[in-house]
C-alpha cells in the first residue's frame, strides 16, 4: 500500500510543479563543485544564511504585498531608519540596560509597523499607486534619518546590543533564527488563516473579493504593516551586529527583498505565490553569491548576476502562467 | 439567374479549448450577397465560429474557401485584408478619440511618416454619408449613442472595402426604432453587394433580415434553411432541440405569502431613481429591462456594492441598513453577479477555496485556523448536489467550462444560507443542460420557500420561470407584470417605451 503509494506519486511527478525544488537542488550541486570543498563547509553554510537573513526577512513580509498586488519599495530606507531612531531610544537607557535592549526590539517593531501602516494608509484607503506611495517614502525615510544622524554614523553605547546580533543560538545565528521563524509564522498566515486565502483572492481580482463580502481595504493594508514588522526585526539584527547605524545602510534591500519573492515563485501581478518558495528564493540568492565569490568573480559583477537570475524567474513565470 | 456563387465556404470546421469541442465538422457555404442568419442558444458555437471566421480564434481543424481558394486566417490583420470585417457585439472603440480615428484605427493614412488627417476626416466622412449616416467625424466616442457607436463599428468596417461582413448579435444593446434603422443599413449594403453574417438568437429579426438561415446547436450543424421555408416556431424548435415547456419547470405561485424584503424608493447616483419593488417568501421574481437599464446596480445598490443615496430597505418587515456586501450576507441576502469571470469566481483557486470564500469565518475555522478536511467535505457535497464535472475538487477554476463554473459559484452563496438569492444573467453563456439544471434548481429553492431574484436578458428565461416580473427602462421601474400579463410583448413595451415594433 505504502509503496504503491509512493509510485504513484513519481507517476503523477510533473518538473513543471517542482521547478524551484529542482533548481535549488541543482544550484546547491553546481556551488558544491564551484566551491570545493569549502562551500560544504558548516561555517560557510551559516555564514550564507546569515548574510541572507537581513534580506530574507524583510522578503517574507513583502512576499504578501505582492500577492496583494502591490510592492514596497521603502524597505531599504525604513530599515535604516528604524534601525537609526532605534539606537537614539535604546542610548536613553544607559551602557548596561538589558531592559533597554528588549524595550528597543519591541520600539523597533512598533515603529516598523507604524511606518508601513503609512504606506498601507496612502495605498488602500486613498488607493493611491503602491509604486508611488512607496517610491515616496524611500526618499522620505532616508532623507529624516540622514537629517536625525546629522550624515553620521549613529552609535549605540549599550554594551551588550552587540551581542544580540552576532551571537549563536542552536549552532544558528540570531537573524537566522528570526528568518526561519517569521517565515513558520507567515506561512500558516498565508496558507492556514482567512486573512491568507483572502489575501490571494484579492491580489488574483479584487472585484471577486468585494463582491464576496470581503473588506479589501483592510486586507491590502495589513501586509504593508507585516512588512513594516520585518523591517523592525531586520532593523534590530542589523544595527545590533555593528552596534551602529549609518544613514546610507540598507540601501538596495528592495531589490534583494523582491528578487527573492519573483524567484520562489511568486507572481508579480498578484494572487499567487509561497513563503517557503521566498525563503528558498533567499537562500538561492545567497549561494549564487557567495559561488561567484569562491569563484573569483569581480564582485562588481554580482549585481549582474543577480539582475540577470531575477529576469529568468519572471520569462519562466511568464512562460509558464501562459501554458 | 445560375447557379449563385458561394463566397465563403467552410468544410469540417472543429474547435477544441483545452481538448473540449465547441465545434464539431461544421460545414456550411454562404452565397455572395445574400445575408446570412446564424442562430443558437448561448453555447452553440456561434460566437466561435464567426471568431474563426474574423481570425480571433484558429480552428483545430477543417478548410475555409474563400471565393474558391482554400485560405487560412491566422491572424485579425489578415481578415481584414481579405476584406472581412466584424461588427462586435462589444464594441472596440476608445473612447477618448474621434469618430474618424476610430474608423482608421490600425489602418490610418499616412502622408510620408505623419498622418495624414485630412484624408482620414474626409474619407470617414464620405463613407459615413455613403451609409447615411449622419454623424459628425471629429466627435468623441463617448460622446455617441449605443446605436451611433454601433455606426462607427461599421464605418470601421467597411473603410477597407470589406466583402463579409459579420455582425454579432448587433441588436442586443439597440431600441426597437434602432433595430430598424439597422434594418435599413443592411440593406442598403446588400444592394452594393456586400455579403452579410447575421448572429443572433432573436428568431424574429433572423426571419425578417436575412435570406437563409444556419442552425447550431451544442457546437454541431444543425440545418441550413431559407427563411420562407420557416417560422418562429420550426426555427426555435430547431434551435433548442426540444419544445419550451420542457426546459423550464412548472411555475410556483406565491400571492399571498408575506413579504421577506420590501425596498423603497432607492436612488444611486445618476444610474438609478426611486426604484421600489418588493419580494414574496419563496417567491421567483423576474427583473426585466434591456441592457443598461439599471437593474444589475438597482441589486448592487441593495447589496451595499454600490453607494444609494437615498431609499430604505426592509427584510421581514425589519428596516436594514445595509453598507457593504458583508452588512447583506448577514441579513441573509446573496447576489450572483452577471459577471461570473470579473466579479465571481477566483480563477485561480480550486473548488473547496471558491466554495468556502464567504462563508470562511463563519464555518470553516477552528482555533482561528482554516479547516481544510472540513472544506473538503462542504465541497464534495455540492459536487454531489449541482453535479459539477471536474477532473478533481482541486483543479483550478480556470480550467472549468461555463456551466461548471457558474455551479461553483452557485455553491458559494448557497454555502453562506441565504434566505434572499439574486441571480444576475444566471445562465449567461452557459449550456443548454446546465442550463435547465439551473432553472430545476431555482425552483428547488422557491420550494425551499428560499426567495429569489432572476434579472435576464433573455426573455424566454423570465417568461417561462416567473409569476411576477419588474421591467427597469433608463434607471427608473417602469412597471410590474403579473401572471396573464407577463408576455413577451408586455415585456418589451415596457423595456423600450414603446408601443409595437
Amino acid at each position: 500500500m505504502g509503496e504503491n503509494k509512493i509510485v504513484s506519486y513519481f507517476r503523477s511527478f510533473r518538473f513543471k510543479d517542482h521547478s524551484l525544488g529542482m533548481a535549488f537542488i541543482i544550484l546547491i550541486v553546481i556551488a558544491t563543485f564551484v566551491g570545493w570543498p569549502n562551500f560544504l563547509k558548516v561555517r560557510n553554510l551559516t555564514n550564507i544564511l546569515r548574510q541572507i537573513s537581513y534580506t530574507g526577512i524583510i522578503s517574507l513580509g513583502m512576499t504578501l504585498i505582492i500577492i496583494s498586488g502591490g510592492i514596497d519599495l521603502s524597505v531599504g530606507s525604513m530599515a535604516a531608519f528604524v534601525g537609526g531612531i532605534s539606537i537614539f531610544f535604546l542610548n536613553l537607557f544607559g551602557p548596561t540596560s538589558t531592559l533597554g535592549i528588549v524595550l528597543t526590539f519591541l520600539f523597533a517593531l512598533v515603529l516598523g509597523s507604524a511606518c508601513g501602516a503609512l504606506n498601507g494608509i496612502m495605498v488602500s484607503k486613498f488607493k493611491m499607486a503602491p509604486f508611488i506611495v512607496t517610491l515616496g517614502t524611500m526618499s522620505i525615510f532616508r532623507s529624516l534619518i540622514q537629517y536625525f544622524s546629522n550624515a553620521g554614523t549613529i552609535l549605540s553605547v549599550n554594551m551588550d546590543y552587540g551581542k544580540l546580533g552576532s551571537s549563536m543560538f542552536l549552532g544558528l545565528p540570531i537573524p537566522v533564527w528570526c528568518f526561519i521563524i517569521v517565515g513558520l509564522v507567515l506561512h500558516v498566515v498565508l496558507n492556514h488563516t482567512s486573512f491568507g486565502r483572502y489575501l490571494c483572492a484579492t491580489g488574483s481580482n479584487e472585484q471577486v473579493a468585494k463582491y464576496s463580502a470581503i473588506n479589501i481595504a483592510i486586507v491590502k493594508f495589513l501586509p504593508y504593516v507585516i512588512t513594516g514588522f520585518t523591517v523592525g526585526v531586520t532593523a534590530v539584527m542589523w544595527s545590533s551586529r555593528l552596534n551602529c547605524i549609518n544613514p546610507s545602510d540598507c540601501a538596495g534591500y528592495e531589490m534583494d527583498a523582491i528578487a527573492a519573492a519573483v524567484i520562489g515563485g511568486t507572481l508579480m501581478s498578484g494572487g499567487k505565490g509561497s513563503i517557503i518558495g521566498t525563503m528558498m528564493g533567499a537562500v538561492m540568492l545567497g549561494i549564487i553569491n557567495n559561488m561567484l565569490v569562491m569563484g573569483g568573480i569581480s564582485a562588481f559583477l554580482q549585481q549582474a548576476v543577480k539582475g540577470f537570475v531575477i529576469i529568468v524567474a519572471v520569462l519562466l513565470q511568464y512562460n509558464n502562467s501562459n501554458k | 439567374m445560375g447557379e449563385p456563387t458561394i463566397l465563403l465556404e467552410l468544410e469540417g470546421i472543429i474547435k477544441e479549448f483545452s481538448s473540449v469541442r465547441v465545434l464539431d465538422r461544421v460545414s456550411f457555404g454562404i452565397q455572395a450577397g445574400e445575408i446570412m442568419g446564424l442562430i443558437g442558444e448561448n453555447g452553440a458555437g456561434k460566437s466561435t465560429l464567426i471568431k474563426i471566421i474574423s481570425g480571433i480564434y484558429q480552428k483545430t481543424d477543417g478548410v475555409i474557401r474563400l471565393g474558391g481558394q482554400t485560405t487560412e486566417i491566422p491572424d485579425y490583420i489578415t481578415a481584414k485584408k481579405l476584406g472581412i470585417g466584424i461588427v462586435p457585439q462589444e464594441f472596440n472603440l476608445i473612447n477618448y478619440l474621434t469618430v474618424y480615428e476610430n474608423i482608421f484605427l490600425g489602418s490610418e493614412l499616412h502622408k510620408g511618416l505623419l498622418l495624414d488627417k485630412g484624408a482620414m476626416r474626409s474619407e470617414a466622412g464620405a463613407q459615413l454619408k455613403m451609409l447615411k449616416m449622419p454623424l459628425d467625424v471629429n466627435k468623441h466616442v463617448s460622446e455617441l449613442s449605443v446605436a451611433e457607436k454601433q455606426m462607427v463599428e461599421i464605418a470601421k468596417a467597411m473603410i477597407l472595402d470589406a466583402r463579409i461582413l459579420i455582425f454579432d448579435e448587433p441588436t442586443t444593446t439597440l431600441t426597437a426604432v434602432e433595430v430598424q434603422t439597422l434594418f435599413d443599413l443592411m440593406r442598403k449594403l446588400k444592394q452594393k453587394g456586400v455579403t452579410m453574417i447575421f448572429v443572433s438568437h432573436k428568431l424574429q429579426e433572423i426571419l425578417t433580415i436575412c435570406d437563409r438561415v444556419t442552425v447550431l446547436r451544442d457546437g454541431k450543424l444543425v440545418s441550413v434553411d431559407r427563411v420562407e421555408d420557416l417560422t418562429t416556431q420550426t426555427l426555435a424548435k430547431k434551435m433548442v432541440g426540444r419544445d419550451f415547456n420542457q426546459v423550464f419547470p412548472d411555475k410556483i405561485d406565491s400571492t399571498g405569502k408575506p413579504k421577506i424584503l420590501e425596498v423603497e424608493s432607492l436612488s444611486s447616483g445618476s444610474v438609478i431613481k426611486d426604484i421600489s419593488f418588493n419580494l414574496r417568501k419563496g417567491e421567483i421574481l423576474g427583473f426585466a429591462g434591456l441592457v443598461g437599464a439599471g437593474r444589475t446596480e438597482t441589486m448592487e445598490a441593495l447589496m451595499g456594492l454600490r453607494k444609494a443615496e437615498k431609499g430604505s430597505v426592509r427584510i421581514q418587515g425589519k428596516t436594514v441598513k445595509i453598507r457593504s456586501a458583508k452588512d447583506a450576507v448577514a441579513h441573509g441576502l446573496g447576489y450572483i453577479s452577471e459577471d461570473r469571470q470579473g466579479k465571481g469566481i477566483v480563477m485561480n483557486y480550486d473548488i473547496p477555496k471558491n466554495i468556502s470564500l464567504i462563508s470562511l469565518k463563519e464555518k470553516y475555522l477552528k482555533r482561528g485556523l482554516i479547516d481544510k478536511t472540513k472544506e473538503d467535505e462542504a465541497s464534495e457535497h455540492y459536487i454531489k448536489e449541482f453535479r459539477i464535472v471536474a477532473a478533481s475538487k482541486k483543479s483550478q477554476l480556470r480550467f472549468f467550462s461555463g456551466g461548471n463554473q457558474q455551479k461553483v459559484y452557485l455553491s458559494r452563496w448557497m454555502d453562506t444560507d441565504p434566505s434572499i438569492l439574486i441571480l444576475d444573467e444566471p445562465t449567461r453563456g452557459i449550456d443548454i443542460n446546465s442550463k435547465k439544471e439551473i432553472y430545476e434548481f431555482i425552483h428547488r429553492l422557491a420550494e425551499a420557500e428560499i426567495s429569489c431574484i432572476i434579472i435576464s436578458s433573455e426573455m424566454e428565461e423570465i417568461i417561462g420561470m416567473c409569476n411576477r416580473v419588474y421591467v427597469m427602462r433608463e434607471g427608473r421601474m417602469a412597471g410590474c407584470l403579473e401572471k396573464e400579463q407577463v408576455t413577451e410583448e408586455n415585456i418589451v413595451f415596457q423595456a423600450t417605451g414603446i408601443k409595437k415594433v
